[in-house]
C-alpha cells in the first residue's frame, strides 16, 4: 500500500511501510549507507506526518519483511495479543504518541498494552518522538525480572561487570572483577566475553565465578557470553551455567548470520531452566542487540535500521529474558556516526525495549573511529539513568581491552547512581553490607582486606 | 604536622593496586567522590587523543613514495572511491573500490607479478607510518630470495583490505599482501595488520583471507609478522588457495577486517 503527503506544495509519495518507515526515521549513517535515508529534511517530515495519520490497526496487515519468509515476522504476527490491542486499535500512530504521554498511560496501563504492540508499532511511534519523549515514556514502564536477585524495581539501576581480558587469563580476569566489586558492581550479572568461544573456555571461566558465588553467598548470576551452542554443550557437560546468552537480530537471514534460529534458541532455552539455578525466578536468557547488525551481514531485507532493531525485541521476549542490552555504539560510523546519533539510537532502543515488555539496558559506548568521546557517554548515561534504563556496563575505566571499545566504569555508574538516587539490586545492595564491601550506611569501603573476596578468587592474598 | 598531613590529596587510591600486574585493564585508579582523579581521567583522555588522531592522521604519501624509491623498489600511488575521511568513514564499501583515475593508472600493461604488497591507511595513518616500512624491509628481500616476482608496491589512500582485490585484478597477481592500519584502540593507536589473499579478485570474502595482526613495537615485531607473511606466502603457491582452506603450521589469526 502507498502512502502521501504534502507539505509546503510538495507531494511526498512512499510505496509501502517499510520505506514510509525507512523515510521518516532521524538520520543515522546506516540508513544512508542501505540507500534508504530520507531525501531531504522536508521528506522526512513529510513521512513522519503521513505516519502519524496511519491508523495502528495497518501494521496487522502489512509486514516490513514477508510472513512466507521470515520467522521473525511470523513470530511477531503469530503471537500478537489482539485484547491487548484493543485498548489503543481506534488510534493512529499520532493519537498513540499522544497516548503514551498522558496520565492514562501509566505503569499498569503500559504493562497491559505491552503483549498487544509489534516491534513495528514501537518503532513507528519512535520516529514521531522528541528524545524527552522517548525518556518520558521509557520511564513509567516497569519491568521486573528475577533469578538470583531483583532487577527492574523503581529506584534501582544494575550492573553488569565486564571483567573481559584478552587471552581469558583468570587472575586477570579476577582482578577486574575484584575491582567492580569494591567499587559495588554486577548486580545485573558477571559476564565475561571470551576471548576463545570453547567449551573449556567457558567452563574454565564458570567454574571460577561459581566458586566466588558459593565462598561469598553473593546474590549474583554469572554469563559467559560464548555462542548459544557453545553453552548448550556446556551445559550437557554439566558446567555451572546461570545465563544463556546470545546476540540476536530483527530479521531471520540476520539470525542465521549469527548462527541461530528460533528453534536453537527454543533448545537452549529449554536445557537452561531445566537446570532449576535461579532461586528468585527463572528469567535466565540474556540477549544483545544494536542497530545496524542486520545491514552489516546484508540482512535488513530492506527495512531500516532502528525498525529492524525493534524486531530483536519480539525474539528476545519470547523467552522472558533476565536481560536485553544494545550494544548502541560498538558497531562504527558507518552505521551511527557520532555522538548525537548514538545518544539518540539509545535512548530509542531503550524505549522500545520497554514498551514491548522487555528488561533493557544498554551498552553505553563508543569505537574510535566513530565521532564521540566520553562526554558523549556522559550524556546519554545520565539521559537513559532518567529514563529508567534496566542496567548499564561496568568495565574497569571504561576501557575494554578485549574488545577494544570504550563502554561505561564502574565509577560511572557510582556517578549516575548518586545523582539521581538509583541503588543496585534490593538482595545485593543487602550483600555488599554483609560482605563488609560497603558500611552499615550503604557507603562504598575500597577495602578489600575487610571483605572474603580476595580468597574466593585465584588472587594472591597480600601485595607482594 | 606537614601541610600534605592536615589536607590529604582529596583523590583516594585503591588498596589493590597490586593487582595491576595481572591485567593491563584500567583497575585500581582511585577515586574522587564517585568520580575519577584527575591524573586517571587525563590518562585516559590522552590515550583517546591519540587513538583520534590516529584515525585522522593523513598518511604521509609523498614520504613513503620517497623511502620506496630510495630502496630501488617500483611503487605506484593510489586512492580508493572514497574521496576524504567523512566518507571513508561512513561508506565502507567506496574503500573497497578503486578511483576511476586509479583503475586506469593500474591497467596500464605490466608483467604480472607473482606478489603484489599494498600498503593503505585504513583506520590508522599511524600505524602505517610507524610499521610499514619495517614490515616491507624484511619481507622483500625473502620474496626476492623465494624467486617471486614483486610487483610495483601499491600504496593506497582511504583504503579497506578489500580494496586489494581490484589491485590485484588489474595486475593479475597471484597473490596479494595488504599492510593496512587497524582499528585504533587506547593501549595501541599504531597496530597494523597484514591480509594475505591468493588470487585477489573482486567478490572474495574474508573467509579466503589470512591475516596476521597487531604488528607494532609492544604487539607482534615487524620482522616477525614478515617471517609470517613469508611463511604464509610458501603455503599459498604451494596449495593455490588461501583463508580458512589454507593447511598451514604458521601462527596466523582468523581474519578480522578492521572495518
Amino acid at each position: 500500500m502507498a502512502f502521501a503527503h504534502t507539505l509546503a506544495g510538495t507531494r511526498y509519495v512512499f510505496p509501502d511501510l517499510r520505506t514510509l518507515l525507512a523515510r521518516a526515521s532521524p538520520p543515522r549513517s546506516g540508513d544512508a549507507l542501505a540507500g534508504l535515508i530520507a531525501a531531504s529534511a522536508a521528506e522526512r517530515v513529510a513521512a513522519q506526518m503521513a505516519l502519524a495519520d496511519l491508523p495502528l490497526r495497518h501494521f496487522l496487515t502489512e509486514a516490513v519483511v514477508p510472513y512466507e519468509t521470515d520467522e521473525v515476522t511470523r513470530l511477531i504476527v503469530d503471537s500478537h495479543d489482539g485484547a491487548a490491542f484493543a485498548r489503543i486499535a481506534h488510534l493512529t500512530v499520532g493519537g498513540f504518541r499522544d497516548w503514551l504521554l498522558s496520565e492514562e498511560a501509566d505503569a499498569a496501563a503500559l504493562t497491559a498494552l505491552a503483549p498487544g504492540l509489534t516491534p513495528e508499532m514501537a518503532a513507528a511511534v519512535s520516529k514521531i518522538m522528541r528524545v524527552q519523549d522517548l525518556i518520558a515514556v521509557a520511564a513509567k514502564c516497569r519491568v521486573v525480572t528475577r533469578f538470583r536477585n531483583t532487577i527492574g524495581l523503581p529506584g534501582r539501576l544494575s550492573t553488569r561487570l565486564q571483567p573481559n581480558h584478552p587471552v581469558d587469563d583468570p587472575r586477570g580476569i579476577a582482578a577486574s572483577i575484584l575491582d567492580g566489586l569494591m567499587y559495588g558492581s554486577g548486580d545485573a550479572v558477571i559476564g565475561i566475553n571470551p576471548a576463545t568461544d570453547s567449551v573449556e573456555s567457558m567452563t574454565a571461566l564458570l567454574a571460577m565465578l561459581e566458586e566466588l558465588r558459593l565462598r561469598t553467598g553473593a546474590p549474583i548470576q554469572s554469563c559467559v557470553l560464548a555462542h548459544v551452542t557453545t553453552a548448550l554443550k556446556a551445559m550437557e557437560r554439566g558446567a555451572p551455567v546461570d545465563l544463556v546468552f546470545q546476540s540476536i537480530a530483527g530479521t531471520e537471514a540476520a539470525n542465521r548470520a549469527f548462527g541461530v534460529s528460533l528453534s536453537v534458541l527454543d533448545e537452549a532455552w529449554e536445557a537452561g531452566r531445566g537446570l532449576k539455578r535461579g532461586t528468585l525466578g527463572d528469567n535466565l536468557m540474556y540477549f544483545e542487540t544494536g542497530q545496524g547488525s542486520e545491514l552489516s551481514s546484508g540482512a535488513h531485507e530492506g527495512v531500516d535500521q532502528q525498525t529492524v532493531e525493534a524486531r530483536c525485541y519480539a525474539v528476545a521476549r519470547r523467552y522472558r529474558p533476565l536481560l536485553v542490552n544494545t550494544v548502541v555504539g560498538f558497531i562504527g560510523p558507518e552505521y551511527l556516526f557520532d555522538g548525537k546519533q548514538i545518544i539518540r539510537a539509545g535512548l530509542e532502543d531503550h524505549f522500545c525495549a520497554k514498551l514491548l515488555g522487555l528488561p533493557m539496558g544498554s551498552d553505553v559506548c563508543y569505537t574510535n573511529h566513530a565521532d564521540a568521546d566520553q562526554d558523549d557517554m556522559d550524556t546519554l548515561l545520565t539521559l537513559l539513568g532518567v529514563a529508567g534504563c534496566t542496567f548499564i556496563m561496568g568495565v574497569p575505566g571504561a576501557d575494554d581491552i578485549m574488545l577494544n571499545y570504550q563502554s561505561t566504569s564502574f565509577h560511572d555508574a557510582l556517578y549516575v547512581r548518586q545523582v539521581l538516587g538509583r541503588r543496585p539490586a534490593p538482595e545485593f545492595e543487602a550483600w555488599l553490607g554483609a560482605a563488609g564491601i560497603a558500611d552499615t550506611g550503604g557507603r562504598l569501603r575500597f577495602d578489600p582486606a575487610a571483605t572474603a573476596l580476595p580468597p574466593a578468587l585465584p588472587l594472591p592474598q597480600e601485595p607482594s | 604536622m606537614t601541610e600534605s598531613e592536615r589536607f590529604p590529596s582529596p583523590a583516594r587510591s585503591d588498596r589493590w593496586e597490586h593487582l595491576r600486574r595481572f591485567t593491563d585493564a584500567r583497575i585500581a585508579l582511585g577515586h574522587a567522590g564517585s568520580g575519577l582523579p584527575t591524573t586517571a581521567h587525563l590518562a585516559f583522555q590522552a590515550a583517546h587523543a591519540q587513538a583520534r588522531d590516529a584515525v585522522h592522521t593523513p598518511l604521509d604519501v609523498a614520504a613513503l613514495m620517497a623511502a620506496l624509491n630510495e630502496r630501488g623498489w617500483p611503487a605506484v600511488a593510489v586512492a580508493s572511491a572514497a574521496p576524504d575521511r567523512t566518507t571513508y568513514l561512513t561508506r565502507p564499501d567506496l574503500g573497497r573500490l578503486l578511483s576511476e583515475e586509479s583503475q586506469r593508472c593500474l591497467s596500464e600493461p605490466i608483467t604480472a607479478p607473482d606478489v603484489v604488497l599494498v600498503v593503505g591507511d585504513g583506520l590508522s595513518g599511524t600505524a602505517v607510518q610507524t610499521n610499514a616500512l619495517l614490515v616491507l624491509d624484511a619481507l622483500v628481500p625473502r620474496l626476492h630470495a623465494a624467486g617471486l616476482r614483486v610487483g610495483p608496491i601499491v600504496v593506497a589512500e582511504q583504503a579497506r583490505v578489500a580494496l586489494g582485490d581490484p589491485v590485484g585484478a588489474l595486475l593479475q597477481a597471484r597473490a596479494a599482501v595488504v599492510l593496512i592500519g587497524e582499528r585504533p584502540g587506547l593501549s595501541a593507536a599504531d597496530s597494523l595488520g597484514l591480509y594475505l589473499t591468493w588470487e585477489p579478485r573482486p567478490g572474495r570474502v574474508d573467509s579466503e583471507r589470512n591475516c596476521i595482526s597487531n604488528v607494532r613495537a609492544g604487539g607482534l615485531a615487524p620482522a616477525a609478522a614478515a617471517e609470517q607473511a613469508a611463511a604464509l606466502l610458501t603455503a599459498m603457491f604451494a596449495q593455490r588457495r588461501s583463508g580458512i582452506l589454507l593447511n598451514t603450521t604458521a601462527a596466523a589469526s582468523p581474519p578480522e577486517l578492521p572495518d
